[in-house]
């Protein structure tokens, strides 16, 4: 089987089975309304000041909803000798992550359409023309959470503190990310040109292969057992 | 045998490197005595970057060879670079007080640091928190060359936060505005700070081979 072959049959598996026990996805959707709540009640209900956060806030949501999503990942896989059968799968194991990472992009896809409509419909945010300048800063911001959370998410699938060692491994690594696209989402609401955000644009893209590498070259070893 | 040699010179290193730093270099004018503290927190931060490149490239050649001893590099080179790292951040403090009025700023240098030394513990609960001491290897090992993979993103997307707005106040040292005693005074102790990385971590490697054989 072609190496697509076998990331499709991975990213299908997954997809079948989200759409059958829809645990995941109702779980962080509800999540993520929740925390639109949690934001204002502890930032206070004053529009203004909501909306000039809100690149930090959407982000901030973003990290939150992944940390719930992509931590469960691989959590499913131990039980049923999934985690057998995953190593069985002929071929390079690289195909398993690029399946795992293109389940958890769908995810947070999902989550991100949600969140970015009722973050900018309940603080009254204008985004307009910035909309397509914020989408591509979505996809290459997701994409690097996504790709580290996915690599981690499978080393941490074993570990009985779980829930404690996964963020404290992925925020750090992170903070280029985060600290990109928040600047970038931030200067886009602006109404400032995407020419303005080229260099954060080149640092999420670098990061993006960087990452996507790394995680296609150790992957043997993490999925080891 | 190399371990107690090491351990001589280092020894021999930092105090002949403390005396020329603490007597003998001449007290900076507008600084004062707090100048002082570069000779530590300088080849500390090397120290740190030296350790870091160490464990990255450790961390590989576990990846590829399962050598238990390219892992015990590995982890006892980490350590050394978090505790070097901790002293960068807290020499950088003290210096920091009476030199700019405040232990802690967010200036890039400063926040790059701080995001490597939370990284790198991060690597050292992996090590505490994995019971099986050869899954612990292989998952601290992807995590050694993540972290080093990330140290570049981290550097230039900390510069572009911070100075895209406002300048770093710092002024920049170089070597040319250096008298030749600072600068000796300096080196010297570049050079026993890395002979002292070398004692620690010929120590710790050697401490770690004999907890494995215990536990074999």
């Amino acid at each position: 089987m072609s190496f697509a072959r076998r990331t499709w049959a991975i990213v299908w598996k997954d997809v079948l089975v989200e759409r059958r026990s829809k645990e995941t996805v109702n779980a962080v959707l509800f999540f993520s309304v929740l925390l639109l709540f949690i934001f204002e009640f502890t930032l206070g209900a004053d529009r203004e000041r909501l909306a000039a956060v809100l690149p930090g806030l959407l982000w901030l949501g973003v990290l939150l909803a992944g940390l719930l999503g992509l931590g469960r990942s691989f959590v499913l896989e131990r039980e049923n000798d999934c985690w057998e059968a995953l190593l069985l799968t002929p071929g390079d194991k690289g195909a398993v992550y690029v399946g795992k990472l293109c389940g958890n992009l769908l995810l947070m896809a999902l989550v991100e359409v949600v969140m970015v409509t009722l973050f900018t419909l309940l603080m009254n945010v204008e985004v307009g023309r910035a909309l397509p300048g914020l989408v591509l800063v979505l996809a290459l911001g997701t994409l690097g959470i996504a790709a580290i959370g996915t690599l981690f998410g499978a080393m941490t699938a074993h570990v009985r503190a779980r829930e404690l060692l996964f963020p404290v491994l992925l925020l750090p690594v992170l903070v280029p990310v985060l600290l990109a696209t928040v600047k970038a989402t931030e200067a886009l609401l602006l109404g400032e040109p995407l020419a303005a955000v080229a260099h954060w644009l080149k640092l999420l893209g670098a990061a993006d292969v960087i990452y996507v590498a790394t995680g296609l070259l150790v992957f043997d070893a993490v999925l080891e057992g | 045998m190399v371990t107690i040699v090491l351990g001589w010179l280092s020894a021999i290193a930092v105090a002949t490197g403390m005396i020329l730093a603490l007597l003998i270099a001449p007290r900076e004018l507008t600084q004062g005595n707090v100048q002082r503290i570069m000779y530590v927190h300088v080849p500390s931060v090397w120290v740190a970057y030296l350790a870091f490149t160490v464990v990255f490239a450790a961390s590989i050649v576990y990846l590829a060879k399962r050598a238990p001893g390219a892992d015990r590099l590995a982890h006892a080179s980490a350590e050394v670079g978090v505790v070097f790292t901790g002293i960068t951040i807290v020499t950088g403090a003290i210096w920091g007080k009476p030199t700019w009025g405040t232990w802690w700023t967010w200036d890039a240098r400063l926040t790059s640091v701080a995001i490597l030394f939370v990284m790198y513990v991060g690597y050292l609960l992996v090590r505490a928190m994995i019971d099986e001491p050869e899954r612990g290897a292989r998952y601290a090992a992807v995590l050694g060359i993540v972290a080093a993979l990330d140290i570049p993103l981290v550097h230039f997307s900390v510069y572009w936060w911070r100075t895209l707005h406002q300048p770093p106040s710092v002024i920049k040292p170089g070597p040319a505005t250096m008298p030749g005693v600072i600068l000796l005074a300096l080196l010297l102790n570049f050079a026993a700070f890395t002979l002292l990385y070398a004692y620690f971590v010929t120590k710790r490697v050697s401490l770690l081979r004999a907890d494995a054989d215990a536990a074999a």
